[in-house]
């Protein structure tokens, strides 16, 4: 039978905003496996963003939805989290929210090893404002506000995760959908904060600016440098340039902070 | 054994006709009509589900026994 | 049984207010000179089973709250003149999307860092004006330790019963100095429940208005599926930009709070029966206020005083009244005229208005006052 994903839509929602080729919608289509997998109760389940196109994601789920700020997903999850504890509770977003305005909320998220997942839909542009760059987009590549080039550096948020302290980080891309609710799965399995970035595509403001002739171009691209963890073992330096790696990049058991905020609650009602 | 074919039904209200499914499957049973995919040549299909997978619409449903 | 007394700052006191009001949920940020409510609420929430977190910045610390707010927990944060300026952006939030949350904002002196631990009543302004766009604004500004208790749990009653932020915003002089308080005994205060929805989940609407201007609001996980977003929403939760809904939405949203100023704002009237000369303060400005009023009657000055105790919604009508009756109000304030604007506002014209406004981190003492009453003929 064809995957029903009708019973985790809200109806009258699709279509949905997203662009032509536009891939979060193929991301969407992996959470709701992964909710499906793991039989999420859906009034049991807290679905956040902040502002974006990524982030107008969690409209179309028939869940307890939260379109928090540009930004603000992280922060305002770690307070449903921390209120209800027993829910399970999903971010969404871009690159620009979760990395630039969000950066703070994000790396923070990371420290506490908050049992939440964040999957990150990775476009390298800001799409809904008209494709500004993002702290994601390449050096030298085009954008309406770097018309010259993008002198920026820009990060590795998988790198970026890991180094602030999630305890699941995993790579995929909008081509490998068949590999994107298997690491939602998993992330969501976790106990921690995990991070699933999503590299993606978003033709109508990053691929028309850097010489993509089409959607087809774009995924393609994203077959080619997507390497999984496994394979590049087996791979030179010189093999890996210019490749991306994906699959679970990392994975660690730490202490949890709402299991770690119980043990506060002990104690001080012990005194 | 008989070879038992799916159904491959394509939402057109949502197809935003990107191309993905048309261009990516392995047995090219799709095709472009106008603006909407379209099944070209069911017979071809070998129900690796990739078109469904991708389809960033949701509006491509392959229905199998 | 006699009741307990203690002795307590202002910032202590606040945090204990909030406990009596039921809530379970602090998310703040450390800043002078508001710190000590956070403090206490460490120590205290895990006592009884809620939750404090120490966020990474005055925003989160807002989202924060919002957040446990919508997971159904009465949550307050506490914060000072760059924090609050910090927040305006999810303060909006919280109005659009009609969050309950108080927000206990000391005054110091600004703009910007300005002065961390001097006193001023420069912030009240923000609580109406601070955020973009249309909202209601319920600001209280309490003048002692046992009101600063009192309108903290007065607060939490106003921002359930109205679904919006409340803020309460003591000058760092309440804030900070001790004073005897006595707690009232559990049930001696009314503790205002959040309204939730009666409907069956597949009928509930966030913002159903056939429950009236103030729809209930049901908690996450608490089998209710609903969407909430910081767009202009329709009656079930989704975005919309049709006019007649937008217009329909927001102008609902400022109601709420317009339409119910009596049962919001809050005064004293202090020897106004036959006042020529009124004093027009709030906070602990007030406090100098009610000394130098009392000279003046020594005196024989007919003077008295009318103390904000709710800032905002201002109290138009009662100001109004007096316009008619007086020589002349007096505005002491630790701005450089903020409330004296809404007075002027009030008085249109009826009676002349003195403001002493002071910015320098000093409090104004009855002597001022006093000289100022004076010069109303």
């Amino acid at each position: 039978m064809a995957f029903d994903y009708d019973k985790y839509i809200r109806p009258g929602k699709l279509p949905h905003i997203w662009c032509p080729g536009c891939g979060h919608g193929i991301v969407m289509k992996g959470l709701i496996r992964a909710m499906d997998t793991l039989k999420l109760q859906k009034e049991n389940t807290a679905i956040v963003s902040g502002i974006g196109c990524a982030s107008r994601l969690p409209g179309y789920i028939d869940c307890c939805t939260l379109h928090t700020a540009h930004g603000r997903a992280a922060a305002f999850a770690t307070g449903v989290k921390m209120a209800k504890p027993e829910m399970n509770v999903i971010l969404v977003g871009g690159d620009g929210d979760g990395t630039a305005i969000g950066g703070n909320h994000f790396i923070h998220a990371c420290r506490r090893n908050i049992d939440m997942t964040y999957i990150i839909m990775n476009n390298y542009i800001y799409g809904m404002t008209g494709g500004q760059f993002s702290p994601a987009t390449p050096t030298g590549h085009k954008a309406s506000t770097t018309p010259y080039g993008n002198p920026d550096p820009n990060f590795d948020i998988a790198k970026l995760a890991i180094g602030a302290g999630a305890t699941f980080v995993a790579r995929g891309t909008a081509f490998h959908a068949n590999q994107i609710d298997k690491l939602i799965t998993e992330a969501i399995q976790h106990k921690g904060f995990s991070v699933v970035e999503i590299l993606d595509d978003c033709p109508t403001t990053y691929g028309r600016r850097n010489k993509y002739k089409s959607v087809i171009e774009m995924m393609n691209r994203l077959k080619e440098v997507a390497v999984p963890v496994k394979a590049a073992e087996k791979m030179t330096a010189e093999q890996l340039q210019g490749k991306i790696l994906t699959g679970v990049l990392y994975k660690e058991e730490k202490p949890e902070y709402i299991e770690e905020y119980a043990k506060v609650i002990q104690r001080a009602q012990a005194k | 054994m008989e070879k038992t074919l799916p159904k491959i039904e394509i939402i057109e209200k949502y197809c935003k006709g990107c191309h993905i499914c048309v261009e990516f499957c392995p047995t090219k049973v799709l095709e472009m009509k106008g603006f909407v995919a379209a099944v070209k040549n069911l017979e071809a299909c070998i129900k690796c589900m990739q078109c469904e997978l991708r389809c960033p619409d949701f509006a491509i449903k392959v229905i199998t026994e | 049984m006699s009741k307990k007394v203690a002795f307590l700052q202002g910032n202590e006191a606040a945090a204990q207010g909030a406990l009596y009001a039921g809530c379970t949920f602090f998310g703040g940020y450390p800043i002078t000179p508001s710190t000590e409510v956070a403090e206490v609420m460490s120590v205290e929430l895990p006592k009884i089973g809620g939750k404090f977190i120490q966020m990474e910045d005055e925003i989160g610390a807002m989202a924060a709250i919002l957040g446990a707010s919508l997971a159904g927990a009465k949550v307050l944060t506490s914060t000072s003149g760059p924090g609050l300026s910090l927040k305006q952006e999810l303060i909006g939030y919280g109005c659009i999307a009609e969050i309950p949350c108080v927000v206990y904002n000391v005054m110091r002196g600004g703009p910007s860092t300005g002065m961390p631990t001097g006193p001023s009543q420069s912030d009240v302004m923000c609580a109406k004006w601070g955020t973009h766009g249309d909202h209601p604004a319920i600001c209280l500004t309490p003048a002692s330790v046992q009101e600063t208790y009192e309108e903290v749990i007065r607060a939490f009653n106003l921002s359930e019963k109205y679904r919006t932020p409340v803020f309460v915003m003591p000058d760092e002089i309440v804030a900070h100095m001790r004073e005897r308080i006595v707690f009232p005994e559990p049930g001696e205060i009314e503790v205002v429940p959040r309204k939730v929805p009666t409907v069956p989940p597949e009928q509930y609407k966030p913002y159903d208005t056939s429950f009236g201007d103030v729809p209930p609001l049901a908690a996450f996980g608490s089998g209710y599926k609903f969407h909430v977003t910081g767009l202009n929403k329709m009656q079930d939760g989704f975005p919309t930009t049709k006019a007649e809904i937008v217009q329909a939405e927001e102008e609902r949203q400022v109601r709420k709070v317009d339409a119910n100023v009596d049962d919001i704002v809050t005064f004293e009237e202090y020897m106004l029966a036959d006042a020529e000369v009124v004093v027009i303060a709030y906070g602990s400005t007030s406090r100098s206020a009610r000394y130098a009023v009392n000279v003046a009657r020594e005196q024989g000055i007919k003077a008295g005083m009318f103390r904000i105790k709710t800032f905002w919604p201002f109290p138009d009508k009662q100001i109004k009244a007096l316009a008619g009756k007086v020589k002349g109000f007096v505005v002491p304030e630790m701005n450089l005229g903020m409330c004296a604007i809404e007075v002027e506002r009030c008085a249109q014209g009826k009676a002349p208005i003195l403001g002493i406004f002071r910015v320098d981190g000093e409090p104004i003492n009855p002597d001022q006052i006093l000289e100022k009453m004076k010069e109303v003929k």
